[in-house]
């Protein structure tokens, strides 16, 4: 076995753990997150929560897994065959990727790439194209409509997120998040950029499809939306890839605006920073379950208007102050 | 928004089947929606999924063999459906009725409408899209359920009335935790205040949405809050007083625009009357029997009834018949959400989707009531 390694060259090593850690990662955030999320929707809703499965149902997720992958995956009649299983797996696939740039701590960072704020926006898109795929090979009216609502949400909510992120870039001078988090050793961005924050976060509720603004799941709407249709293992793929959208979403969010790992030092190590980035990670998600546990759900047309009408006029003048008073 | 019907051609209508299975429809409802984009074009309640044929059985048992039916018609809220069997059964045999049975008559049946209305407001939230109020509202209706238990020993098919009177007398504690909960539920009031009436996302989805004018209310025959939403002051409590009501001080809410968002002012309103109605009933409570004497098999003489009360829902009125046997010759309810479910085909038109939700959530329908 050794020998084995000390063949291999090392750079191929590294990326086997690598990709064997961001996977473990991705299942255990999902984990954790779905935990958080049922714990506290029971705290909100002045119930218990899961309390059976282990220690204060602590095991419940992994248990819920587990019954998903035993699941028959049924698929209804006339499907869009292929297509159908396909869009699990492209929800699935690309949330890997965007752990390569997302900088934990100083030096926890897979890859420092030059545009690594684009790599991030461009792989959040890919969950449009699964669940559009996925709502329109469902053969279900209710699939349908959520994949249509899905995708008219999606790219009117990736303006307001691009044009929020710029005025952070404007100031930096880079896409590298690896810059723009030591940029930060001094003071926050949250408080020089307080209206590009709230823009990117709301935006990104939307974009992750999370309540309020959970229009192509809409329960009360359209049953359970773009995955009416899925079951088992095709149904938990999409979850997981909504779990880690948050996280991502939520990681960007304390890179450009919550000075990523910066805190006050910790007595652990190199690597201990990471601790305060996942605080402040975890916190912004624990602010997205809150939310989602007490907004009744926007319309479809007043979410597009919120979008156009507000968001984008108000971030494009954000963006023009901020980049006046940086030329200045 | 109201972009017209002529803008959506009909042959690109595509039909989407709400129901009967739907978390929406709240029961056994199917809604047949001819759908353009989001946009309603047609839309076709069916019903009969739950259909028992309670008037049938009324027809073939002894009168006093269909009290229990009663209370399953309505399930949310089935006292006045009882009361108003009763009521006419009592009229026709002239068997009279104890005052302190009335008043446990209209104590109980208020404290039945406050749990029906908060069931209302968690569902109509939950249809909304909002999950938490329906596990507060449902606290609260626990509270009400656990006294309504003690008294009429069920927590939602409630059979206590009888001809004659109430079925048993309340005991000591009745008092003291109808007045525990009458407190709790007005600071809870103030809560839900916050939470919904004034929650801008809640206002946006219900203002001027399902708007019910005044002439179409009345065309169809809509009773109950969505009439008094429309602004038509119209509660058989007043227009048509029976057992105590006339005695006891209490407002009829009612809206302007007939909107959903009315709806649910009337409905939260209704709430604090009826507490109002509870608090006025229990100082004025007699004390002595509560039910007459009536002989064990009691004729309906021949001849018909029609006796009316207020619902959580609009007007419960039955009809009946007898023919001097014990079994009435004919039973007939008018239930008020199949009228208020009838606007719902002229009232849906060119609508959105999630407005056609928020709009039947807004019309409290029971489907088993619809059907019986």
């Amino acid at each position: 076995m050794m020998t084995l390694l000390q063949q291999l060259p090392p750079e191929c090593i590294r990326i086997v753990i690598a990709a064997a850690v961001v996977i473990g990662f991705v299942f255990a955030n999902a984990t954790v997150m779905g935990y958080l999320e049922r714990k506290l929707a029971g705290r909100f809703q002045r119930r218990l929560g899961p309390m059976e499965v282990g220690f204060h149902g602590l095991l419940q997720m992994p248990v819920d897994g587990l019954k998903l992958i035993g699941k028959q995956l049924t698929e209804p009649n006339n499907v869009g065959g292929i297509v159908f299983y396909l869009s699990p797996l492209i929800a699935m696939t690309p949330v890997a990727l965007p752990f390569l740039v997302i900088p934990f701590s100083p030096h926890l960072q897979v890859i420092d790439l030059d545009v690594g704020l684009l790599f991030i926006i461009a792989m959040i898109s890919f969950n449009t194209i699964a669940v559009f795929l996925g709502g329109w090979s469902s053969n279900n009216n209710y699939s349908m409509l959520g994949a249509m609502r899905s995708v008219a949400q999606n790219i009117s909510y990736e303006i307001p997120i691009l044009l929020s992120v710029l005025s952070i870039v404007l100031i930096t001078n880079s896409f590298s998040l690896k810059t723009i988090v030591l940029e930060q050793s001094r003071f926050w961005f949250v408080l020089v950029q307080p209206v590009a924050f709230l823009i990117f976060f709301i935006a990104g509720i939307a974009e992750t499809n999370r309540a309020p603004f959970d229009l192509p799941e809409a329960e009360s709407e359209l049953t359970a939306g773009f995955h009416t249709e899925y079951s088992g293992i095709a149904f938990s793929m999409f979850m997981i890839a909504e779990y880690t959208y948050i996280f991502i979403n939520c990681a960007l969010a304390t890179v450009l605006f919550f000075g990523g790992w910066h805190g006050i030092p910790l007595p652990f190590g190199e690597y201990s920073s990471c601790i305060w980035f996942l605080m402040k990670t975890y916190l912004l998600m624990f602010v997205i379950v809150w939310c989602r546990w007490t907004f009744p759900r926007v319309r479809f047309d007043q979410l597009m208007n919120f979008s156009w009408k507000y968001l984008i006029p108000f971030s494009m003048v954000n963006l023009l102050l901020t980049a006046i008073v940086v030329k200045l | 928004m109201q972009a017209g019907k002529k803008n959506k051609p009909i042959h690109y209508r595509y039909f989407l089947n709400m129901g009967p299975q739907h978390p929406s429809t709240h029961g056994v409802l199917r809604v047949v929606i001819g759908m353009y984009g989001e946009y309603v074009l047609s839309i076709e309640p069916i019903i009969g999924y739950g259909h028992r044929m309670h008037e049938k059985m009324g027809e073939s048992r002894p009168w006093q063999a269909f009290l229990p039916n009663t209370a399953r018609m309505d399930y949310a809220c089935a006292l006045p459906h009882q009361h108003a069997y009763v009521r006419a059964i009592e009229r026709m045999t002239g068997v009279a009725v104890p005052e302190r049975a009335e008043y446990l008559r209209v104590i109980t049946t208020e404290l039945n409408r406050v749990v029906s209305h908060l069931l209302w407001l968690g569902a109509f939230l939950l249809d909304l899209g909002a999950f938490t109020p329906i596990l507060y509202t449902f606290d609260d209706r626990e509270h009400i359920l656990d006294i309504l238990e003690n008294v009429t020993g069920s927590r939602l098919t409630h059979c206590y009335f009888r001809a004659g009177g109430v079925v048993q007398d309340v005991d000591d504690s009745f008092e003291p935790a109808v007045r525990a909960c009458i407190k709790r539920m007005r600071s809870r009031f103030e809560m839900y205040d916050k939470l919904v009436t004034k929650n801008i996302i809640f206002i946006k989805r219900t203002k001027d949405i399902g708007i019910i004018d005044r002439d179409m209310a009345v065309r169809y025959g809509v009773t109950g809050p969505v009439l008094r939403g429309s602004g038509i002051a119209h509660d058989i409590r007043k227009a048509e007083p029976y057992s105590v009501y006339p005695e006891l001080d209490f407002d009829v809410p009612t809206g302007q625009n007939g909107d959903c968002y009315d709806r649910y002012l009337v409905r939260v309103e209704e709430m604090r009357q009826s507490l109002r109605i509870i608090e006025q009933a229990l100082e004025r409570m007699p004390g002595g029997d509560v039910r007459t004497k009536t002989p064990k098999k009691l004729n309906l003489p021949p001849g018909d009834v029609t006796s009316t009360t207020e619902g959580a829902r609009g007007d419960v009125t039955y009809y009946v018949a007898g023919d001097g046997t014990e079994t009435p010759y004919r039973l007939k309810v008018r239930s008020p959400c199949f009228s208020n479910l009838s606007l719902l085909e002229e009232l849906c038109e060119d609508m959105l989707l999630a407005d056609l939700i928020a709009t039947m959530g807004s019309l409290d329908l029971v489907i088993p009531e619809v059907d019986r």
